[in-house]
């Protein structure tokens, strides 16, 4: 860890070495990097097990394994994603870290239980994959466990379903220590409404966190104890309701979808200022809308069922409500393109990230509607269609969101940069690596390919071998980007403390920032985005 | 769960904050259960009859008088430790510890009676049962037990709070984990007082 020189100023990364200084440490910015390594190393083995599935379908039958292993690994590769990367992300690793900087505060509310956050988090991490190799069978439910398969199927199931508790647990740890954060810690003159975007967003996830992870807690206990203890709440044989089950799984797990793509949306609201040098348009709005789409999307998980058995009223009433979801994440849309219209717009790496944010959330959002009209569902349902719209929304959505934060923040992170040339031709592997592999997948999802299977009808093969070369582009492009940071990480020129002129405060402190953040307590004296840089016409 | 910053004496209201979110989230845990009660007892309602009588509500009903007691000593001895008498804040959370034991011995014979009926999930005697009855008996058992599982945490905070209280590190000044640890006894007294007219009284 000792790469300063005689000459740097201690900060954060250099004021203590050694790993057990960050093992134990409650500071948030080495918790933040905590979870952004483990989450990394995560997403790096999920990718891979997704690009084997691709390869698997480059042609018909079976081409390098089994239907069983194909079975086990989409199961994996959705529960490290969702539980491991998706729903930690964003607000793990870049709320940690800019959170406290943001509303000037020196720590989150409790730095220790922080930690201890991040422990119950690789302690979840690791029996999810403990699961994959424990005595038995592979977990071959898919990542929704539906019962009665996953209540009977005899494979690893229990342990993948503790993990999976275990994981809901440093969620909720997380989004409290949140909560209180923002309403115990803001610095003197920073009113709710002086606060940046980010932590907004974050405060809206973390309330969801909050009241909906505790939902999946039980309902996953109810699971275990109908394997363990044969109480049969969800197995038709004892006298239970299959589909109470889906009820209970998708009251936490659509609202988990917010918990993915709001901190994202967060984070293309503060790029998008920066890198046009103009106030952010729609404060309030997007303020609003965000807290509008934690409300809404609590009362929407219905949408997940429309096939599984429920009456007409309830079915046109969550589309209803599914199709007014559609309306804050629209208004945020438009701020964010408005917000660019007549500013100096700066086509760094964050933004074109940023803008590819917008356009493939699009696509993943109105794809989501067909998914959400009652009549188009029903061809839709559990198509690859339905594996494209998610991806649109969750990789394009949170992912690219993920990409834009870390390129944003990486000079503030480790105080140097990467590599603009390098960045930009990873982005257009990325990007059109993304685009070919999951676009296919909504013209043979319509044409009805099912979603999670092994094999398919040679008809699908022009598809699927588009998709699968799309995976290869996309993983090149992924190779690319992380090298990227990873090599410049040492390398890199010395960033400065504002390397983008940004306005808010984490652009205020040194890069790296010093290991209390500021030296003295900041005092908020005017609304966030206000730009009065003399660089600026 | 602000408990673990204690020792730096965390601003009182930040603490107590924190550990009303996680009442909060305590109390969704129990709410998916109460749905799957709601929805089995509106599908089953005469087997639920049949199995709420088999429930000894004289046991039920002694084990709320001493959760409701205890809960009024937890919160005196807050009173006291507020009044800067330790010593009293140090014997009442000890009553309040007695009656948590009460509660686990007359659960541990309740259990005991029911599971000497073989009136436990995946018996042969259950197995014959109608489905709701095995439903009914499965949510009490799942209930119940996550409750005894609160009460033993419950527990072992409390105890947490009278060895602090006795070494002075909790005092008239600072008193933030006694006051979080009679939270959430009472969020224990809380649940037990909406599963016992559930499990017991209506039948």
């Amino acid at each position: 860890m000792n790469y300063s020189t005689p000459t740097a100023p201690l900060n954060y990364l250099n004021h203590k070495t050694g790993l057990w200084s960050w093992l134990s440490s409650t500071d948030h910015k080495r918790i933040g990097l905590l979870y952004l390594y483990s989450i990394t190393v995560f997403f790096c083995a999920a990718a891979v097990l997704g690009l084997l599935m691709k390869i698997e379908k480059f042609a018909p039958g079976e081409t390098i394994m089994t239907a069983q292993t194909y079975n086990g690994i989409f199961t994996i590769h959705g529960i490290i994603m969702i539980f491991i990367v998706v729903i930690p992300g964003l607000a793990a690793v870049f709320g940690n870290f800019f959170l406290p900087i943001m509303i000037g505060a020196k720590d989150v509310a409790f730095p220790k239980l922080n930690l201890f956050s991040w422990y119950v988090y690789i302690t979840g991490a690791c029996l999810g994959l403990y699961s994959q190799f424990a005595k038995g069978h592979v977990p071959d439910a898919g990542w929704t466990f539906y019962v009665p398969y996953s209540a009977e199927v005899n494979s690893n199931i229990v342990i993948a379903l503790t993990a999976a508790f275990i994981l809901g647990f440093a969620s909720i740890l997380t989004g409290l220590n949140f909560i209180v954060t923002m309403h115990r810690m803001r610095a003197p003159g920073m009113g709710w409404f002086r606060m940046p975007l980010f932590p907004w967003s974050l405060y809206a996830t973390a309330w969801i966190q909050i009241l909906a992870t505790p939902i999946i807690g039980i309902t996953l206990l109810m699971v275990i104890a109908e394997r363990t203890l044969q109480i049969g709440f969800f197995n038709p044989a004892l006298g239970g309701d299959p589909v109470l089950y889906q009820h209970l799984f998708w009251i936490y797990s659509h609202p988990a979808v917010y918990v993915m793509i709001l901190p994202a949306m967060g984070v293309v609201s503060e790029i998008f200022p920066t890198f046009s040098q103009k106030p952010i348009f729609g404060y309030m709005p997007i303020v609003f809308s965000s807290l509008a789409i934690a409300l809404v999307g609590y009362f929407v998980w219905g949408h997940h069922m429309f096939t599984s058995g429920m009456s007409y009223e309830a079915r046109w009433f969550f589309s209803f409500l599914t199709f007014l979801v559609a309306i804050p994440s629209a208004i945020k849309v438009f701020n964010w393109l408005s917000t660019m219209y007549g500013g100096s717009v700066d086509l760094k790496p964050p933004l074109l990230y940023a803008i590819s944010f917008i356009f493939l959330f699009t696509i993943g959002g109105f794809t989501g509607l067909t998914l959400g009209s009652l009549a188009t569902n029903i061809q839709t349902h559990n198509t690859d269609f339905v594996v494209a719209h998610f991806h649109y929304i969750i990789f394009g959505g949170m992912g690219f969101g993920f990409f834009a934060g870390i390129h944003y923040w990486y000079p503030k992170i480790y105080g140097r940069m990467y590599s603009n040339r390098w960045a930009n031709i990873a982005w257009v592997f990325v990007f059109t690596g993304f685009n070919v592999l999951y676009f296919p997948m909504f013209i043979i999802g319509l044409q009805g390919m099912p979603r999670r299977y092994f094999d398919y009808d040679p008809k699908f093969q022009t598809g699927q071998m588009i998709s699968s070369i799309g995976a290869f582009i996309l993983i090149i492009g992924l190779i690319g980007m992380i090298s990227n940071l990873v090599y410049h990480r040492r390398r890199g020129a010395i960033a400065p403390a504002n390397p983008w002129h940004g306005v808010t405060l984490e652009w205020q402190v040194p890069s790296p920032p010093p290991h209390e953040n500021f030296d003295e307590v900041p005092v908020i004296t005017h609304d966030p985005y206000v730009f009065d840089n003399p660089v600026i016409k | 769960m602000s408990t673990t910053e204690h020792s730096e004496y965390i601003d009182s209201e930040t603490g107590k904050l924190g550990m009303w979110l996680f009442l909060f989230t305590e109390l969704f845990l129990f709410g998916g259960l109460f749905i799957v009660y709601a929805v089995m007892r509106s599908k089953y309602s005469e087997d639920f009859h049949h199995a709420a009588l088999e429930l000894n509500a004289f046991i039920g009903a002694t084990n709320t008088v001493v959760l409701l007691v205890s809960s009024m000593t937890v919160a005196m001895s807050l009173t006291a430790i507020q009044k800067n008498q330790s010593g009293k804040a140090v014997g009442l959370i000890f009553i309040t510890l007695l009656l948590a034991g009460i509660f686990m011995v007359n659960k541990y014979f309740e259990w005991g009676h029911k599971i000497g009926l073989h009136l436990y999930p995946g018996s042969d005697v259950m197995k014959t049962l109608p489905h709701g009855e095995i439903m009914f008996f499965g949510l009490y058992f799942m209930m119940t037990g996550l409750h005894l599982l609160h009460v033993i945490i419950g527990g072992i905070l409390l105890t947490i709070v009278m060895l602090r209280l006795r070494s002075g590190k909790i005092n008239y000044e600072h008193y933030l984990l006694h006051e979080n640890g009679a939270l959430y006894w009472h969020l224990v007294d809380l649940i037990w007082i909406f599963l016992f007219p559930l499990l017991y009284l209506i039948t």
